[in-house]
């Protein structure tokens, strides 16, 4: 973590989400022998998604290879790896795949720097596409980020820009605790910005103010991010100043720079697409009415999934996932307090 | 409905299964040699006997020191000795050793301090601070869970070019889990230098391995994978320890992992705590006290004269006062304080951890 926060001025490349990933695995295999990317299809495929494009390629598979057909042992052989002082980074081709691996991650992956008193510890990361907004087949699109998130000893990561993708990746990798890194599959190339050429890192655990308001705070990440900017472009055309807040991590979370909003609005709403009951909005929501429970003006308001399987039903499934009407409504309803 | 449950309560029909091999044997329990060109020599049979000793005189104290309340609750081995020490005798220290809760046997072998391991089964975090100069994990709760880690951890050390192998435990309940399977058949695919040793030690808590499985040889298991099988006598710490330094050399040679089933039995409850005479009778062990591994070395080092009566009673005697300085100095490990409970999650602790910790400080009056 001794890597500049702020990019360095360097060329600008105009990239998607998915090219800023594909750019940080390149360079974090190019400094650092000890970087291994592993999962299923990764290697002459590139990937499902194509975020280790080419990879194998240029470094070879010794060091980005397919494994068989099993994430519990993909998680498990990466803990392996981490023991004897690689850094892994495994790729799990949907975040509703995880599920084979948690008990790989609850039983272990969080526990290693504990259970040997930092004897060892595990510096790796798993990557995975999450979230619903492309109509993929059924359990492609699950959001199950609070149960990592609830899961001590692991870290949580959601990027929603390819500049912060590209950043927070080669800090996932340089970080020496495990972390999560969940890529919202909506994003993956319907945005694309200007991202810095050559390395650099965006820190773990600090949120970025998406737009500035007085009126409300949205606490947000991911593929909610976006939505959550469209509602508070909508909310300024009525005079309504929404702050928008991508908290990037779950875990570490920057609280600080929720509370100052908080204090400033007085009115908070949270958007996830997850499932609402125990969700990581809940314990946002909670938080804050620990924390700063006599600046709020409002309730906290939730605009999360529903307590339903994200549905394969192509249709309507946009309306399993939250949208700008939504938020806005939330918007509407903590502004009439 | 009724035909169904009919069919249910009749013996289950004889489907063709392939039988069971005969464990490879070095030493019977009559004393006879089987085969005198694979015999380690007297030097290393004697180390071999000196390790068994070792540990099960731990596991003699654990009891003892568990039923005056200085220990906590203890998975005995004793009587799978040579199971254990015949295998992690094979092994260096730049080796890794993924023990589960009942191979104290083998990690006092590979070379866990026994202070060290008495503060494990007293549960304080002493225990779980292995030594920087050991590739030892500490003792596995969850069954099977490791398996995935020594292949990782083995795969590791290929992919950098050392000649350092992993050996993981297992017994034959854990060889039920998908952890297993899956550590296997990616040690096979990977070409992972893996050495997994299945202790087939008939029991899963109460439930009899021929409940657990159909398979009548856990050593096949490595046939789906495409690795070695070997079937050794789990109780001849001779063919244990052969068995174990063939598949170690294998893998450092770079040709891969390999299954080893030691055929033993849990002659002791499964843990302290645990009453067998609800599951078990004592037919159920017949027969196993004459296998005892010890006193089978034992008498035939007595008989080839590689061993006197006066220094074997000297080197029991060694082991004892080696257990209780051991002791003394687990004794004099200090309490651990609650911090150790938010300690050790993170490099740097998370701004949430910083505020709990101060919690759980204040809490505590500290």
């Amino acid at each position: 973590m001794t890597a500049p926060a702020t990019p360095p001025a360097t060329a600008l490349r105009t990239m998607t989400m998915v090219a800023a990933i594909n750019d940080a695995l390149a360079l974090a295999l190019e400094r650092d022998p000890d970087v291994y990317i592993f999962g299923e299809d990764v290697g002459v495929m590139g990937g499902v998604f194509r975020a280790t494009d080419g990879l194998q390629a240029r470094f070879g598979a010794g060091r980005v290879f397919d494994t068989p057909l099993a994430e519990a042992g993909i998680v498990g052989m990466g803990i392996g790896m981490g023991l004897a002082g690689l850094k892994p980074v495994a790729e799990i081709q949907f975040a509703g795949f995880l599920y084979p691996a948690l008990d790989q991650i609850l039983s272990h992956l969080g526990r290693y720097r504990h259970r040997t008193r930092s004897r060892y510890h595990l510096p790796m990361v798993v990557r995975a596409p999450y979230g619903g907004g492309v109509h993929t087949p059924e359990q492609h699109a699950d959001s199950p980020e609070a149960v990592l998130a609830h899961t001590p000893g692991v870290k949580v990561v959601i990027p929603s820009t390819p500049r912060d993708a590209k950043g927070l990746l080669l800090a996932a990798i340089e970080d020496p605790d495990p972390v999560f890194f969940l890529e919202a599959i909506k994003l993956y190339r319907s945005v694309k910005e200007e991202v810095p050429e050559g390395h650099y890192t965006v820190p773990l655990g600090q949120a970025r103010r998406v737009t500035e308001g007085d009126d409300v705070t949205v606490v947000t990440y991911g593929g909610m991010v976006e939505i959550s900017q469209k509602a508070a472009e909508a909310a300024r055309a009525h005079g309504i100043g929404v702050e928008v807040i991508d908290l990037r991590t779950l875990v570490p979370l920057d609280l600080a720079t929720i509370l100052a909003s908080v204090e400033k609005t007085g009115r908070v709403i949270v958007v996830t697409e997850a499932p609402r009951t125990g969700g990581f909005h809940s314990e946002i929501s909670a938080t804050i009415a620990e924390e700063a429970i006599e600046f709020l003006r409002a309730p906290i308001v939730r605009v999360t999934g529903f307590d339903a399987p994200y549905p394969p039903f192509t249709s309507i499934e946009d309306a399993y996932r939250p949208n700008p009407v939504r938020v806005a409504r939330a918007i509407r309803k903590v502004m009439a307090y | 409905m009724t035909r169904t449950r009919s069919s249910r309560k009749a013996a289950p029909p004889a489907a063709p299964q392939p039988a069971a091999g005969e464990p490879l044997q070095l030493l019977t329990p009559g004393g006879e040699v089987t085969d005198p060109a694979r015999l380690p020599d007297p030097e290393t049979q004697r180390r071999l006997y000196r390790l068994m000793r070792r540990a099960r005189h731990f596991d003699e104290r654990a009891w003892v020191l568990y039923r005056t309340g200085r220990m906590g609750v203890f998975p005995p081995y004793g009587g799978m000795e040579a199971s254990q020490v015949g295998t992690a005798a094979a092994l260096t220290h730049d080796d890794w050793l993924f023990p589960t809760y009942r191979d104290t046997g083998a990690a006092l072998t590979y070379g866990l301090p026994i202070p060290q391991t008495i503060a494990y089964w007293r549960t304080s975090p002493h225990g779980w601070a292995m030594p920087e100069n050991l590739k030892i994990l500490p003792f596995y709760i969850p069954i099977a869970t490791q398996y995935p880690h020594a292949v990782g951890a083995a795969l590791a050390e290929a992919r950098r070019g050392t000649p350092n192998v992993a050996m993981a435990f297992i017994g034959d309940g854990g060889s039920s889990e998908g952890d297993f399977h899956e550590a296997l058949n990616f040690a096979g695919a990977l070409n992972a230098p893996c050495v997994f040793i299945l202790q087939n030690n008939g029991w899963a808590i109460s439930v009899p391995t021929r409940a657990q499985t159909r398979a009548q040889d856990l050593s096949r298991r490595a046939d789906g994978y495409g690795i070695p099988g070997v079937r050794v006598d789990g109780n001849d710490v001779l063919a244990t320890y052969v068995v174990t330094r063939e598949a170690v050399e294998r893998a450092r040679r770079g040709e891969g992992p390999t299954l080893i089933e030691t055929v033993t039995y849990r002659v002791k409850p499964h843990t302290v705590a645990d009453d067998p005479s609800r599951y078990r009778s004592a037919d159920d062990t017949a027969g196993w006290d004459e296998k005892d591994p010890v006193r089978r070395l034992q008498a035939f080092l007595l008989a080839q004269g590689h061993l006197t009566e006066a220094e074997d009673a000297a080197l029991i005697r060694e082991v004892e006062a080696e257990f209780e300085a051991a002791l003394a100095e687990a004794d004099a490990y200090p309490e651990p304080t609650p911090a150790e409970i938010v300690d050790h999650v993170f490099a740097e602790p998370t701004p949430a951890l910083r505020r709990q910790r101060a919690e759980l400080l204040a809490e505590e009056g500290q």
